[in-house]
């Protein structure tokens, strides 16, 4: 029983309600009384708009928002929750978990939530909200979430993914392999988010054009620096296609400088782990490094893009670029662990035609430069509705 | 001029300009001699544009980051011509430097080092009390920079004991006899900083106590190997000092800054407690933003050169470590070059990002 865990910490729910869990009655996705709490929380935590990250995840929920998500649907009057989703969330990515419990509730489900050991303030934000919501004009909801903590432990990840029909892990591959010794009941599912690197593409001709390059180079940052470039979102190429290319370089990466300078905060170790990553990369492959006053941006252009390139990414502002003719030559860096390709100036359809061409095993989605960071339900390939339901057919 | 001629220079003789010039020109001679012999180094300053004609002093040097040797086997000679591979000391899982010597660098390193440290200790070997336990060189598991350090200064030693057994616990019966065999010589004493506080002050603190004393008022004692522990103990470098003096009566205490990947280059400190660099190995603070060379006084990540390195491309490196140039040329002790203090390891930063959740600590 869950009671005898000491390490084991509820933070909304207790021991009771873990264990009720397995005779709740699932929810139907987008389920009336799910977006009505997603509605009030989203108009809770947007009154304050100290954290920037709450204030996103508090838009994403919107009522409006939902309901557009919903509409994306055309089988949901055959779909059920699937039980209890056990999500294991990131320890370094504050509001993540918020993201992946919306998902699990939204698809029909009660939800153990396993929230990061870090005190970040954002999560005991997004706990309060939620616990106030529960208790009071949401109390139908409360047998459906239990949030807790606790230190990694084997038995307790034993007992908790033995109760539930999906498991959720983000964190990586080595959180996911720890993780899977503990086994699942046969017909659970499991989603797992593993290492991953990104891309971004910008045609040179049509940055040239832009009016608001510092908006994009703002949006870039966003997408790179903000989260340290170690997000598995975060572009560790940068690939340039068009005809003046040197010239957009030099104007875009003097932009990205300026901004990094004024907004980043280098420590030492990062300094040295550039250095490294440089070294070690360049130790392997012919590769040259842009000359820069500075270690704020290392830009370092490889002769071939090879297959196994992405093995020596690094984070802090190190970026792999490379001039290209045809979005087809990016396919090496393209395999299973590329997850997102952001873009600038590029046409939907080129984008369309290279994945129709080219068919990398990789690459989950496109999307434009300043978006990398923002939540979806499809995400790293997975459609989590659906992944997080059935479908019950009557003929 | 060659690292044979190098060597018959007094290692603390030479002022600022002259120095530099020698070590810029010895160092360059490396770098090109690294760069027609290991293919990765090769590669390396292709991919940062290395200009030769550009070193005009040593902070023109390239440099290598001291973890590239845990991450590649860099090597300047074919693998027949190497007679030791050295590893550095590692908590176990993680990657140790290797690095590999010939025979021309291996002894350059000894030489070198006798150089310096006689220069402390005078020429001529002495009766030698090793403070650890002799497992530590005997058994091939744990040899590593501990069982190295105390291997490279065995050489100043003429009879050697341990002063600890196998279960650290130390042997005051070999003690005492060999403290009266050796009565009125003067007495090396060489151990790692935390072993010498743990097993050997806080024993000989506890003898005192019960009345049992020992008298190394002859003796020199040298140690190495870091301050992280006794930091963690609240343990200040004149504390170890006055306390280690009031429980034997020794003066002559000296720690030594160094590490595997340029042995041979110690950096002695003096009476009055700097480290000080010879004219065999530089060291130089930089600034994290660009690299920069420091100010004297400013605190930066140390990179530290040597004119040793022949087999391996290691002399010219960017440490983990974080240090502040004191001075050079005029510190009080009379040595010439630089002295400097080292503030320790690097802070460890918490990237963001989204990897690690199981593994995280709890809080």
């Amino acid at each position: 029983m869950p009671q005898n865990f000491s390490d084991l910490q509820y933070v909304i729910g207790d021991a009771e309600r873990l264990s009720a869990m397995a005779s709740l009655r699932p929810l139907r996705p987008f389920d009336e009384a799910v977006l009505s709490f997603f509605s009030d929380l989203s108009a809770m935590l947007r009154t304050d708009r100290t954290y920037p990250d709450i204030a996103t995840f508090g838009f994403w929920c919107r009522k409006a928002a939902l309901m557009q998500e919903k509409d994306k649907y055309d089988d949901l009057a055959e779909r059920f929750g699937k039980g209890t989703v056990l999500h294991s969330t990131p320890s370094n990515v504050p509001v993540n978990f918020a993201f992946s419990f919306a998902a699990g509730l939204l698809a029909g489900n009660a939800n153990i939530v396993r929230l990061p050991a870090k005190d970040f303030p954002q999560v005991t934000v997004i706990c309060d909200a939620i616990r106030t919501l529960l208790a009071n004009q949401h109390s139908a909801l409360a047998p459906y979430v239990c949030f807790v903590k606790f230190p990694p432990d084997k038995e307790i990840t034993d007992m908790l993914s033995a109760r539930c029909a999906v498991r959720v892990i983000w964190g990586g591959d080595a959180t996911v392999a720890e993780i899977r010794r503990s086994p699942l009941p046969p017909r659970a599912g499991e989603i797992t988010f593993a290492d991953r690197h990104s891309a971004a593409v910008i045609d040179a001709d049509a940055y040239l054009c832009a009016e608001n390059k510092d908006l994009i180079v703002q949006n870039f940052y966003n997408d790179t620096y903000y989260t340290d470039q170690n997000a598995c979102t975060s572009p560790r190429f940068v690939f340039w296609q068009g005809a003046h290319t040197a010239e957009a370089k030099a104007d875009f990466w003097e932009r990205v400088h300026r901004t990094v300078r004024e907004n980043y905060k280098l420590r030492p170790v990062q300094a040295v782990g550039k250095l490294q990553a440089l070294c070690k990369a360049a130790a392997q492959k012919p590769m040259s490094l842009t000359k820069s006053e500075d270690l704020y941006v290392m830009r370092v252009t490889p002769e071939q893009l090879d297959s196994d390139l992405p093995d020596f990414k690094f984070n802090s502002g190190f970026f792999f670029e490379k001039e290209i003719s045809d979005l087809c030559e990016i396919l090496p860096v393209c395999g299973t662990r590329c997850q997102t390709l952001s873009y600038y100036g590029v046409k939907k359809e080129d984008l369309a035609a290279f994945l129709e061409k080219g068919r990398p095993f990789g690459i989950d989605r496109i999307v434009p430069i300043g978006k990398t960071m923002d939540f979806a339900l499809i995400w790293d390939g997975y459609d989590l509705i659906r992944q997080m339901s059935r479908r019950v057919t009557i003929l | 001029m060659t690292y044979d001629e190098m060597l018959n220079i007094p290692p603390y003789s030479l002022g600022k300009a002259e120095k530099d010039r020698l070590l810029t020109a010895r160092l360059k001679e490396l770098t090109l001699l690294h760069r027609a012999r290991c293919p990765e180094y090769a590669n390396i300053l292709s991919c940062i544009g290395f200009d030769p004609d550009a070193v005009q002093s040593v902070t023109d040097v390239p440099m290598l980051p001291v973890r590239m040797f845990k991450e590649t086997a860099l090597r300047s000679v074919p693998q027949e011509e190497i007679v030791k591979t050295m590893t550095s000391s590692g908590t176990t899982g993680q990657a140790v430097s290797r690095i590999f010597l010939d025979r021309v660098t291996a002894a350059n390193q000894q030489k070198t080092m006798v150089k310096i440290v006689s220069s402390f200790t005078g020429s001529g070997r002495m009766p030698m009390i090793i403070l650890d336990c002799p497992g530590v060189v005997r058994d091939r598991a744990m040899f590593s920079a501990r069982g190295a350090g105390i291997l490279g200064f065995s050489i100043f030693g003429a009879k050697k004991i341990y002063a600890l057994d196998d279960d650290m616990k130390l042997n005051t019966e070999a003690l005492r006899e060999f403290l009266a065999q050796h009565s009125g010589q003067r007495i090396l004493l060489f151990g790692f900083t935390f072993m010498i506080w743990q097993h050997f002050y806080k024993e000989l603190l506890r003898l005192k106590e019960e009345g049992i004393c020992f008298d190394l008022s002859n003796g020199i004692l040298i140690h190495g190997g870091g301050w992280k522990k006794l930091i963690s103990e609240a343990v200040s470098h004149d504390a170890f000092r006055e306390k280690l003096h009031d429980v034997c009566g020794i003066r002559a205490v000296h720690d030594y800054y160094g590490m595997v990947e340029q042995t041979g280059c110690i950096y002695m400190e003096c009476e009055c407690g700097h480290l000080h660099a010879s004219i065999f190995s530089d060291v130089i603070t930089r600034r994290t933003a660009d690299l920069s060379p420091c100010a004297v006084g400013e605190t930066g990540i140390i990179q530290v050169v040597s004119a040793i390195p022949e087999s391996y491309p290691g002399h010219s490196l960017l440490t983990e470590d974080e240090g502040v140039i004191l001075g050079e040329d005029d510190c009080p002790c009379g040595r010439k070059g630089k002295y400097f203090k080292i503030n320790g390891r690097l802070k460890n930063a918490e990237i963001r990002g989204c990897s690690d959740t199981y593994a995280a600590k709890f809080q």
